[in-house]
């Protein structure tokens, strides 16, 4: 009676939705469609799991399997990892900044956009199983002999909503750090633009006096991985034109030439876009998240800020200039290209991700003894697990290694699924545990045992689907290819076993967050707020 | 001692493996101690700098030594230079191998090029041994001649599997023992 008493009310009834503010409600809608996508994600990658111990045809079609496959990375990208770091971030700017966010209407949109279309993508891969791979390497996305016309045209429509929530994202924020609320004396809006992008820090090594930081770390790094989004945006926008021209062609009877676009520039220029996520913004923002835990945990400076200011803008032109290490199997892609930007720029991961590794971890260690909380336990947890992708990443990067890795499981076990599941995904669960009581006005939560059983299923299942995962394709496994002769059997089991232990772990972690604030704490999130405030927290 | 790439995966994953379980252990005893109380001292800057000099090598050095030790990589650099002592033409459409003969027969120590093109969609060209294991993979695009060179060094009997995903036809793009190295 009492267990369900707290499954409606939430712990002790602590949790009051009546009292949140509007900010507080926006942020928290993000974060429960963000952990709803996870759920669909994990249940997805489960699924997948299995099918690679056995694949049962007759209960997933093969064409299903690759429908799944397809929507998994971009649900987990754009409904659960977007979700949730787009909601935190419109609320750190301001909470940083000490200034109300520019408007809260549009982040509100914001959150709308990003789960409407991705219910809309994942929609029309489930019905209709279009399958060209979040690559959509040329013309594969337009093969109308293998997928569906109208089941393509809603599932890059899906993309191109969540692109537009994006596109509100991006302008919230520079709005936020640019504007002069109500009321208040006149910000130097181009001092501060100039602050959070980096130019004023590089100006301060060329400079005697130098001047002080108008934005604190956190903001400039959200402000430099927003630039990658923004650009992002754009390109995978004008991608999802461009196969639109296609199909609606094939709808109205034409059929296009595909040879009409240049399959390898079309697959530069889409790589580029696309790395301006995963080893862009990613990377940065994951960056001022540690460097923002860091501080909050310690309540001290961050260790080195100056060069950490300086590295955020460095990760910034390797991000532009870094996407050539997709393109290292394709023969016709020019060799310098191979070697400057595939190798030598994406080693520079290497010295920018370490940085952020190594001053992370001095800032935490000169405040010894530190008490072993969920954030911080979490925030270590990402901290391996970037540690343990990206140099995975650089090996693969390698011209000589690449010739026998490109494509197989190595590249999405040890390298993307660590960095995702381990690397981001820990450091996100680090920034939700420490934001938990802030944003719930001291909400408590049900159970500090399931956050640690949390925490050890999440950070094994990981690593050790990660790991086996590699080791399948260590021995010449490929991705998205289904072995139906048990070829990699034991790999695959083990590594079914493990993904199982993420699974279990989220299911603990969702059910501890429900118990702490209630089903009817939940719905009262998705109500409008009562108080008419534009402050962050209620006074 | 022939450089294949077995053996260079073999390096790789003793590599990884080492490094993967002392990064565990660094972060494990990292987390143990940070709950300890601390000596006080400031942490200098000097040894930031040289954990800096450090990544740097640790980054750079990677790509030299594989250059140095891995034959196949200055080779694929310099192909257009390199002298095949046969080449084989492949075309590839509607998801299906077209080779120049049933089977491929090249001799031990000769280098051989594969000229790879598709009619249709993005596709990928490998070589696998009997147990799945990769030799090379190279990608294939539409409107390209895609090409590789390799030197076989050891006699044996390959298969070709395309390593792009084409669609769910793709799965099936399989042609087993369509290569042989002889004596």
């Amino acid at each position: 009676m009492n267990l369900i008493h707290t499954l409606v009310n939430g712990e002790q009834g602590l949790f009051k939705p009546a009292t949140l503010t509007p900010m507080q409600k926006m942020t928290l809608r993000f974060v429960v469609l963000g952990l709803l996508w996870y759920g669909v994600v994990l249940i997805e990658g489960m699924i997948m799991r299995l099918y690679l111990v056995k694949p049962v045809v007759s209960l997933v079609p093969t064409d299903q399997y690759y429908g799944i496959l397809t929507a998994h990375p971009l649900i987990g990208i754009f409904g659960s990892t977007y979700s949730l770091v787009l909601g935190a971030f419109l609320f750190l700017v301001p909470f940083l900044m000490k200034k109300p966010l520019w408007s809260i209407k549009l982040a509100n949109w914001t959150c709308g956009l990003v789960a409407g279309g991705t219910l809309v993508f994942w929609l029309a891969g489930f019905i209709t199983h279009y399958a060209p791979m979040y690559t959509l390497y040329w013309p594969l996305p337009a093969d109308f002999t293998q997928f569906s016309v109208w089941g393509g045209t809603f599932f890059i429509v899906g993309i191109a909503i969540v692109m537009a929530g994006a596109a509100f994202f991006v302008l919230n924020i520079f709005a936020t750090i640019m504007y002069t609320p109500e009321g208040t004396p006149k910000q130097p809006a181009g001092a501060l633009i100039s602050s959070a992008l980096g130019l004023s820090g590089i100006r301060n090594l060329f400079r005697k006096d130098k001047k002080e930081h108008l934005v604190s770390l956190p903001v400039a790094a959200i402000a430099r991985g927003t630039v990658d989004m923004a650009l992002n945006t754009g390109v995978i926008l004008f991608t999802g034109v461009l196969i639109l021209v296609y199909m609606v062609a094939a709808i109205l009877g034409y059929d296009l030439k595909h040879s009409a676009i240049d399959a390898l520039l079309y697959k530069n220029w889409f790589w580029w876009g696309l790395d301006l996520i995963a080893d862009g913004l990613v990377l940065i923002f994951v960056a001022g998240t540690w460097y923002l835990l860091a501080t909050l945990i310690t309540g001290k400076k961050l260790f080195m800020e100056n060069i950490a200011r300086a590295a955020l803008f460095v990760e910034l032109v390797v991000s532009w200039t870094v996407w050539s290490h997709h393109l290292m199997s394709d023969q016709a892609q020019p060799g310098i290209l191979k070697v400057v930007s595939g190798e030598m720029v994406t080693a520079f991961e290497l010295i920018t991700q370490g940085l952020a590794f190594f001053i992370t971890l001095v800032t935490l260690w000169s405040a010894r003894p530190l008490k072993m909380t969920n954030p911080l336990k979490f925030l270590l947890g990402g901290l391996l697990g970037f540690a343990l992708a990206v140099p995975a990443g650089i090996i693969q990067a390698d011209l000589g290694l690449n010739r026998i890795l490109h494509n197989t499981q190595w590249i999405v076990g040890p390298h993307v699924h660590v960095a995702v599941l381990v690397g981001l995904t820990m450091t996100l669960y680090a920034a939700v545990y420490y934001l938990f009581p802030v944003l719930t006005n001291g909400a408590k939560l049900w159970s500090e045992k399931l956050a640690n059983f949390h925490f050890w299923c999440h950070l094994l299942g990981g690593i050790g689907m990660g790991a086996f995962m590699g080791m399948a394709g260590l021995q010449g496994m490929l991705r998205r290819t289904v072995y139906f002769n048990g070829e990699f059997f034991p790999f695959m089991l083990l590594a079914a076993l493990t993904g199982a232990l993420l699974l279990l772990g989220f299911a603990a972690f969702f059910f501890n967050i429900v118990m702490s604030v209630g089903i009817n704490g939940v719905i009262g999130i998705f109500l409008p707020s009562k108080l008419k405030t534009k402050d962050l927290l209620p006074k | 001692m022939i450089v294949d790439t077995s053996l260079v995966l073999w390096g790789q994953t003793l590599a990884y493996t080492l490094y993967a379980l002392a990064i565990m252990s660094v972060i494990g005893w990292f987390g143990y101690r940070v709950t300890k109380k601390g000596t006080g001292k400031e942490f200098k800057p000097a040894l930031f700098y040289v954990f800096v000099g450090f990544l740097v090598v640790a980054g750079v050095s990677l790509h030299l030594v594989t250059h140095a030790t891995i034959p196949w990589k200055p080779m694929d650099l310099d192909r257009s230079g390199v002298t095949a002592d046969k080449t084989f033409t492949i075309n590839i459409a509607n998801h299906t191998f077209a080779l120049p003969a049933e089977k491929m027969v090249i001799k031990k120590g000769e280098i051989a090029r594969f000229n790879v093109t598709s009619d249709d969609l993005t596709y990928g060209f490998g070589l696998f041994r009997a147990d799945n294991s990769m030799l090379f993979q190279m990608q294939v695009l539409p409107g390209y001649v895609n090409d590789i060179v390799w030197k076989f060094e050891s006699p044996g009997v390959y298969s070709i599997r395309s390593t792009e995903y084409s669609g769910p036809k793709g799965a099936n793009m399989f042609v087993k023992d369509a290569v042989e190295v002889t004596e």
